[in-house]
């Protein structure tokens, strides 16, 4: 019973850190290419962070309706900062020579992302997808609140039931996963820096 | 062909370069070179339009540059920068291979090119291609760097300043590989250095540029005969001859002399030189401006106790400016009857004295540096 609730509850936040890479990175790249997107877009993703995790999927709630959907969204909405911040910031610090090499050599704005600027910033960007990861691990949990599924469930129940045993049963997979991710992410982590 | 026309920059009211007007000539080696701040680097970026001009036009044989498609220009032209600027991302073959792919190059074809640039400066293509930047010494990453710049066969290679980062032993290296390479495919390389021994060893033709200008475009030789400004002999320092130098009278005088007034009576002026241990007086007015010259000897034969010093003064003694050239004063001071140039400031005060010791000390520093004692 309890590997269904672990399995829906990764599935879930995989899917949304997918989405929300695919997302971040762009609006990253739009950040560091359009000037006056810039500003907009890194505020947006910071506000959306501040949002309490419970007022942001009940919000959602209202337009999306209950659901695994509703959850993924608000997910996505929540991981997009460290994504996006670090995609800019690692784009922004490539070093200006090798930015006025990679121009100097006749690339156009898309291939000097693509094949230099991209893979340099790579590492920061991985440092991004780890925390929204590990972040969205535990946010998920609230997702039981708008009628979605995953470990959220358990703990749910086991609020309602005062029972510690249950509370703990949907707890501790969830630390767990998150100790299990941070570690092996940040062994890569380290691997990708130390070749930068 | 490159030929610069009326090219003019500025940011804000910072102007750096002013109506620029040159012409580089296929196949040449030209350095570009001057102080810090003095254009050189900003005229060669707008030769592959990293930095547009505000004014003026460039050709590349005969064609308008800003009529091209800059992406495009560039995959014509060479570029190799200080910092090297490898993609550390890439290996070794993926970076020289960088502009050949770009153009489309079939795999066989650049992997050839690789190949064959490899051998070029002795680095075998089966030890050295799939290494990434990291793993190379600088020396090695620099070469790569040119090869990146040579690997689509352009006609012009711009490089600037790329062996500044690297230590005196490679660098000479470097500069006789490029200078072989360069002979050897017969480039035309727009080079941007600040230090001259490079400019003379590398160049076809030099250009010094200050303040966004160009003082003198010129072959070495030429530049090292007639410098057409003070800047530029300064930048050659140690490769002049010492009489190519601008030195002044100043420059060779003593400051301590003896002077003493028209009026001052003989027998204290004789016991003036005992004391001083010196063959000569000089004489001067009352306003300080000088007179005359006396030697030893005069006093002695025509000097009589009471005789004032000013009526036995002669003007015998070669006169010069503290401004004016060194050689001058030299030969006048070979020529003097007196053995010595007396030196005036601009108001005819007395400023110091030439004597051959004098000089002979001053050349001397000139050469070796401060002398002791």
């Amino acid at each position: 019973m309890i590997f269904n609730y672990i399995t829906e509850h990764v599935v879930i936040v995989l899917i949304a850190i997918l989405v929300s890479i695919l997302i971040g990175i762009v609006l990253g790249v739009i950040a560091y290419w359009v000037r006056l997107a810039e500003k907009l877009i890194l505020w947006i993703v910071e506000i959306l962070q501040t949002i309490p995790s419970l007022a942001l999927l009940a919000m959602l709630m209202i337009v999306f309706g209950l659901g695994n959907v509703t959850l993924i969204v608000g997910l996505v909405l929540y991981a997009l900062m460290p994504i996006v911040r670090n995609t800019h910031t690692g784009l922004t610090n490539v070093e200006p020579f090798i930015k006025d090499a990679a121009r100097g050599m006749g690339m156009t704005k898309l291939q000097r992302l693509v094949k230099v600027e991209l893979p340099l910033s790579f590492p920061l960007i991985f440092s991004g997808i780890k925390i929204a990861l590990v972040n969205s691990l535990s946010v998920a949990v609230m997702g039981v609140l708008i009628g979605a599924g995953g470990l959220g469930f358990p703990i749910y129940r086991g609020i309602q039931t005062q029972s510690m045993q249950l509370i703990l049963t949907g707890a501790i997979p969830v630390v767990l996963m998150a100790l299990i991710f941070d570690f092996f992410m940040s062994k890569i982590e380290r691997r990708l820096l130390k070749r930068a | 062909m490159i030929r610069f026309e009326n090219v003019t920059k500025s940011y804000g009211k910072n102007v750096i370069l002013r109506n620029l007007n040159f012409t580089i000539n296929p196949g040449e080696f030209v350095v570009l070179i001057g102080p810090s701040g003095c254009g050189k680097t900003t005229t060669l970026k707008t030769i592959n339009r990293l930095i547009e001009p505000d004014g003026g036009k460039i050709f590349i044989d005969e064609k308008d540059i800003t009529k091209e498609n800059p992406v495009e220009l560039r995959r014509t032209i060479g570029y190799v920068i200080q910092q090297i600027g490898l993609f550390p991302n890439m290996t070794v073959e993926e970076n020289i291979a960088i502009v050949p792919k770009l153009l489309k190059y079939p795999k066989e074809k650049w992997q050839g090119v690789v190949k064959e640039l490899l051998e070029l400066v002795g680095m075998p293509y089966e030890q050295n291609a799939h290494k990434y930047p990291s793993e190379l010494s600088g020396g090695q990453q620099q070469r790569i760097g040119v090869l990146r710049a040579l690997a689509a066969s352009p006609p012009i290679v711009l490089m600037d300043e790329p062996f500044g980062a690297l230590d005196p032993i490679t660098r000479d290296t470097l500069q006789d590989e490029v200078r072989r390479i360069q002979k050897k495919l017969k480039k035309t390389i727009v080079f941007v250095t600040h230090d001259m021994d490079e400019a003379l060893k590398m160049a076809d033709v030099i250009v010094f540029m200050d303040s966004g200008k160009i003082l003198q475009m010129a072959s070495p030789e030429e530049m090292l005969r007639n410098p057409a400004d003070p800047l530029i002999a300064e930048f050659m320092g140690k490769h002049m001859s010492n009489a190519n130098m601008i030195f002044t009278a100043a420059d060779f005088m003593k400051t301590r002399v003896t002077k003493v007034s028209r009026t001052t009576l003989t027998l204290q002026s004789i016991e003036l030189m005992r004391n001083r241990e010196v063959n000569s007086l000089l004489v001067i007015n009352d306003d300080d401006t000088y007179f005359g010259s006396v030697s030893i000897e005069k006093l002695r034969s025509q000097g009589k106790p009471g005789k004032e010093i000013g009526d036995m003064v002669s003007d015998e003694a070669p006169v010069v400016n503290v401004k004016d050239d060194a050689r001058e004063t030299f030969d006048k001071l070979m020529t003097s009857p007196t053995g010595y140039v007396v030196v005036l400031n601009d108001d005819a005060t007395v400023a110091g004295l030439i004597t051959k010791t004098s000089m002979t000390k001053a050349m001397g520093e000139a050469l070796w540096g401060e002398m002791s004692s």
